[in-house]
Formats: C-alpha cells, structure tokens, sequence
C-alpha cells in the first residue's frame, strides 16, 4: 500500500505544506517531522521554482527565499533520504512541471520514489499533458494528484475517473493565499467527484484558521494549509520549528475532532 | 490529449483553474475564424482604425548604402498605436466581444502590447488593466502614462526580475481570480493553446500583405524576411504565409543583449533549452534544475526568457534561421535607420535591422530582403540617449 491512502484511514486528514529551503533546509527538515509529530497526516513539500503561477505572494516569496538559500532538486532530495531515517508519514512533493521536466521526468520520479516520496502535485499539469509523467508514477508507484478547481464543472468526473491516492479540491479561484471567506460550494465539488469515484477529497487554498479547517474538512476527507505556514515560517525563520509545531497541532486537533 | 503541438512544442501546461476558459477561447475561435461577418468586422478594424495595409516601403537609401540585396521596409510602425501589436489585439477583443466579456488583461515588455490593448478596450468599451514589469515601468515610462490616458489601470509588478517574465506570471494569476466577465489578451505567439495559434492567425495579415505587395512591386517573393523575436508575433506574422515557399529565408533576430556569452541575453534558441513554461513547452534560458533565468536586453520588448512554440519548431525543421544581435548593434541600427531613411524604429525592430546590415552586403543585387519594422521608436528615445550618455527628461 502507498502510504498515501494511509493518510485517509483514520479519520479526516490535514495536510500541511512547507516550501523546501525556506529559510534552509535544515529548518525544512526539523520542521517536517514537527510537522508530523504535531498531528499532520501527509505532509505536502514544495520545491521550489522561479516562477510559481499559481502561488499568491506568501508563498512566491518563500519560494524566492529558498532559492536564494542555494536549494536545488538535488538538495530535496538529500533532505527527503534523511527525512525517511526518522518518520513513515506520507510525503508528497508540490513542485511545477518545468523542474520535473528539465530534470528528466524519468529521473525526478524515480529518485522521488527512491527517497521515499508517495505522491507529488504538479499545479501546472492539468488532465490534458499529465501523460507527460502519469504512466512514469505509475510505474514506479507515485500517486500524481489531480487537482479540480472551482471552474472545472464538467471535467470534474473525467479528472475524477483517472485520479489517484486524493483529489485536491482547489477551494477558490485564484492563487493560493489566506482568504477570510470560501464563497465555493464544495460540497457539491466533492459530490460530483464521489460519484464518479471513490476517493479522498482534500481541499486547500485560502484555509489558515481550525474554524475553515474543520469546516473544509467536514465538507470533504481533508484540509490543506500552505500559506499559512509559510507565513509562520516568513515570521519566525530558524526559530519556527515551535510555532508551526504548535500551528499545525491546532489545525490538526481541529480537523481530527470532527 | 495534449493539444496545439508544433512537432514537440505547445500544449496546454496551466492550472485547473484556467483549463475551461482555454476551452471556450478555442470554441469561440473556431466558431467565428471563418466567419464572414467576424472578418468582415475584422478587416473594417485593420482598414479604418488601424490603419492597413502598412506600406511596403523600398527602402533606396538603405540598400545604396550597403551596396548588396534590395532592402524593402514593411512598415508596422505605421499602424495605429506605432506598431504591429494592434493587430493581434483587434482579433483577440473582437472575439472578447462576441464571448460576452467585458474586461479584458493583458501583460505588457516594452508597453506596445499594453497601449494596444488599452486603445482597443477604450474603442470597444471594456474595462482594461495592464501588467507591467516595475522596471520595464521605469524604462516605459511614457507608455505608462499613455494607457493611463486611454483609461486602463497599469499594474506595476514587483516579483522576480520584474520584466515581461514576471509581468505574464502576475497577468496568468490573476486571470485565474477573475474569468467570468475577463479576457487575458495574450500579446505573443507564446502561452497555453489556442494563444498561439489565435495571435499567429491575426498576425499573418502581415506576410499576406508583404506577399501580394512584393508580387505587385517586383512580380516576385523576396529572398529573405527579416524579423525581430522575443515571444515572437511580429516576426510569425511577418513569416506565416511564406513557410512553404521554401526559396524565401526566414530569419528571426534575437536579442543577445551584452553578448550570448555574457549571461546578461535574452537569446533563446542560442542559450535556452527545452522547458515547459508559461502553458507551453519550447525553448527556455533556464538553470539544470528548470529555474528559469534572468534575462536581459536593452530592449523591453524582447527581454523574456522563451520563445513561442511554432518559432521553436520551425528552428527544429531548419524552416527558419534564428541568429543573436547584441545591444550595441541594435542601438547602432537605430541611429543609422533614423539617419539614412528618416524612419526611427523600435529598439526592438531595430534588431532586425541590425542583421539586414550584415546580411544585405553579402547578397547580390537582384536579391531582395525585407524587413518588418515592427514598430515605431519614438517610445525608445529617452533610453537610446541615456545608452549613449545623454540625459534627456522624457
């Protein structure tokens, strides 16, 4: 079993994000299992890129810390291999296609998977160019996460269908980012990909207190934070290791309560 | 199924979020391109608001002084709004129109896009908000206050190198904030399909023209077409409907900015390597790891790090030839088109004009070249003196 679906077994999930490097990756690591200690079911790592198109400015800027800090995939993957010394919780990597693709796709998912990596979210490959990498992940067992967003209508149950390990609900349109108020209806969302199969559904964009966790998390299998994070990361720098400890076991608490 | 390849390139590399309002852009293109009252609309807005036909100007002077080929001048710098951009942003609003939009976005380098689309939003009635690199704001300031004066807002971009790059990123996320009512009139042949399919097709009328104006002028097609490139519209317009005339060289100029060996270019096809980027796959300046690099030209229309998909292709075919001109030899170009034809042409086309230089010589008389001079400088001349250690306040 990928260690994907272990994520789901228990209950709601919540799935925090943290970009790789910010401030570096030492930090990162110390994070992650801090992370995972305080609750997180599945931890989302971002490796960072240039030009983040579907980022809103809290994580641009972390990705721009990272690199500036010398992160490279090279370097994740290290982090990734020493990570795996010391926990089993699910791992997923966010990155773009173009670091996947210059790497060498065959190459990136094979180390992915090599250093212990479940599962890995390309927000810039929809369902029409994911055989860019879909049957390489399959291959070497990846789950590739699809992701349905708020203007998908339709196509929510053929990227349904073809789904694996979760469905990432985007809960707004728009960037990620901390948002006051999720206007979407994902409950409906989720009805439509449910139907067409049965998998988690975990939702992300704009979540940042345990109030819309838990409500994003009742409405679906999980929540996802990235933004929210970051910015306690952005505050805090080497000494956020506690904050988002404590952060992450709030928003953990609350999603588990349910 | 991956869709709008040319040979390896292209394709649709964008979040969810934008995936139906591609959809619907291609539906709606191909419902009306072939439309007769669309085009009938189309032409009337090339003919009696932007200006077409663009002359086709025999450029005597020019070709006297370099003692080789016939130089033609295929004047895009004498369109409405100084240069070829209108034409795309004509085609693209029209279309904007008929899919029930009422705002539409746009990025813009050097501000030639951003003026164009904020000059057709005030024609049609849209409401208009540019992206703009904050040093390409600096560099373009007059451009600023021109879309400002046709009632568009300009946003200045402070992320990453803060030039065309960056200004596509920002415009790309906030289309996906704002779809419902918003068009993102995509300047170049670049970007996720259909985008550069659309703004190739609404460029063409550039070598269409060329075309029969040449047939007319010289009862033949020219040897070569010359074009700058950095997403590359002016120079796919200006080659589109001479790709299978297989005798007519097709050579797009890139901006080497200090040199292609400096690290400070914007050359692509000379430095870059095969990416996916910006919702296409092509040719990137770019790190081993797929970070895209920072770019540089003295010219803020081709100061970006890709290439569109089709120019990325044709250079793999060899159909088209792609060479580096550094800042040097395009500020050259600049003074000497001004000085010898009395025509001051964008520091971008001057590009392009660079290579005809070198080039013309080494070609015999009977041959003919031309140039698309893509747009017009006045907007560069502040920069051009400050290159030459001039201080003029704009």
């Amino acid at each position: 079993m990928n260690r994907v679906e272990r994520a789901f077994e228990n209950g709601k999930a919540f799935i925090p994000f943290v970009t790789a490097g910010d401030p570096d990756l030492e930090t990162t690591e110390a994070i992650i299992l801090a992370m995972a200690e305080a609750g997180a079911d599945l931890i989302e790592i971002g490796i960072p890129f240039s030009d983040p198109i579907a980022e809103g400015i809290v994580i641009q800027e972390a990705d721009v810390r990272a690199l500036k800090s010398g992160t490279t995939t090279d370097r994740v993957f290290d982090m990734v291999r020493s990570l795996r010394d010391k926990t089993d919780i699910p791992l997923a990597f966010m990155t773009y296609i173009n670091p996947i693709f210059v790497y060498g796709c065959e190459r990136f998912i094979k180390t992915s998977k090599e250093c212990g990596i479940d599962a890995i979210i390309v927000p810039d490959l929809p369902f029409e160019e994911k055989e860019e990498i879909s049957d390489i992940c399959k291959k070497h067992d990846i789950r590739l996460i699809s992701l349905v967003a708020p203007t998908s209508h339709e196509r929510i149950s053929d990227i349904a269908r073809d789904a694996e390990g979760f469905v990432y609900v985007v809960s707004s349109l728009g960037v990620t980012g901390v948002r006051s108020e999720i206007k979407t209806d994902i409950a409906e969302m989720v009805s439509l990909i449910k139907q067409a199969k049965d998998i988690p559904c975990a939702v992300g964009f704009g979540i940042s207190t345990p109030e819309q966790a838990a409500k994003m998390a009742s409405l679906s299998d999980g929540a996802i934070v990235g933004s929210a994070v970051e910015r306690i990361i952005e505050k805090y720098g080497r000494n956020s290791v506690q904050p988002v400890a404590d952060y992450v076991r709030k928003m953990a608490d609350a999603v588990h309560s349910l | 199924m991956s869709k709008g390849k040319f040979g390896v390139h292209g394709g649709q590399y964008i979040p969810e979020t934008l995936m139906n309002a591609v959809i619907e852009l291609e539906q709606a293109y191909n419902k009306y391109k072939n439309d007769p009252v669309f085009n009938e609309e189309l032409q009337t807005l090339f003919n009696e608001y932007a200006g077409r036909p663009s002359l086709l100007y025999y450029a005597e002077h020019m070709t006297r002084d370099l003692g080789g080929a016939k130089i033609y001048l295929k004047r895009e710098d004498l369109n409405h709004t100084g240069s070829h951009k209108i034409n795309n942003v004509i085609g693209q609003m029209l279309l904007a129109r008929k899919m029930g939009k009422t705002r539409v976005i746009a990025e813009t380098g050097a501000g030639q896009h951003g003026v164009a689309t904020a000059t057709v939003a005030a024609l049609m009635g849209m409401k208009c908000e540019i992206y703009m690199g904050e040093t390409d704001t600096e560099r373009q300031a007059l451009n600023v206050y021109r879309m400002e004066l046709l009632g568009a807002k300009v946003h200045p971009v402070t992320s990453g190198t803060k030039t065309l790059k960056d200004a596509v990123n920002e415009t790309m996320r906030e289309w996906t904030a704002r779809i419902e009512d918003t068009h993102y009139v995509l300047g170049s042949v670049m970007g996720p399909h259909p985008f550069p399919t659309i703004v190739r097709d609404f460029q063409s009328v550039i070598s269409r023209e060329i075309k029969s104006q040449m047939l007319e002028k010289e009862g033949r097609l020219p040897d070569a077409v010359i074009a700058c490139v950095g997403g590359g519209s002016n120079a796919m317009g200006a080659f589109y409907n001479f790709i299978d005339d297989n005798n007519v060289r097709l050579i797009g100029c890139e901006a080497a900015g200090r040199g292609v060996d400096t690290g400070l270019t914007a050359a692509t096809i000379s430095k870059g390597s095969l990416g996916i980027f910006h919702g296409m796959k092509s040719y990137f300046c770019q790190d081993e790891f797929g970070q895209i690099a920072p770019v540089y030209s003295i010219s803020a229309g081709l100061d970006y790090p890709g290439i569109g998909p089709e120019h990325a292709h044709l250079h793999d075919i060899g159909r088209a030839e792609y060479v580096p001109v550094t800042d040097d030899e395009a500020v050259d170009a600049f003074e000497y088109l001004s000085r010898i034809e009395g025509i001051i042409p964008a520091i971008e086309s001057a590009h392009a004009v660079a290579y005809a230089k070198k080039l013309a010589p080494t070609m015999p008389k009977d041959k003919i070249i031309v140039i698309n001079i893509s747009g017009r400088g006045d907007k560069d001349v502040a920069a051009i003196a400050r290159y030459r250690g001039i201080d003029i306040h704009e």
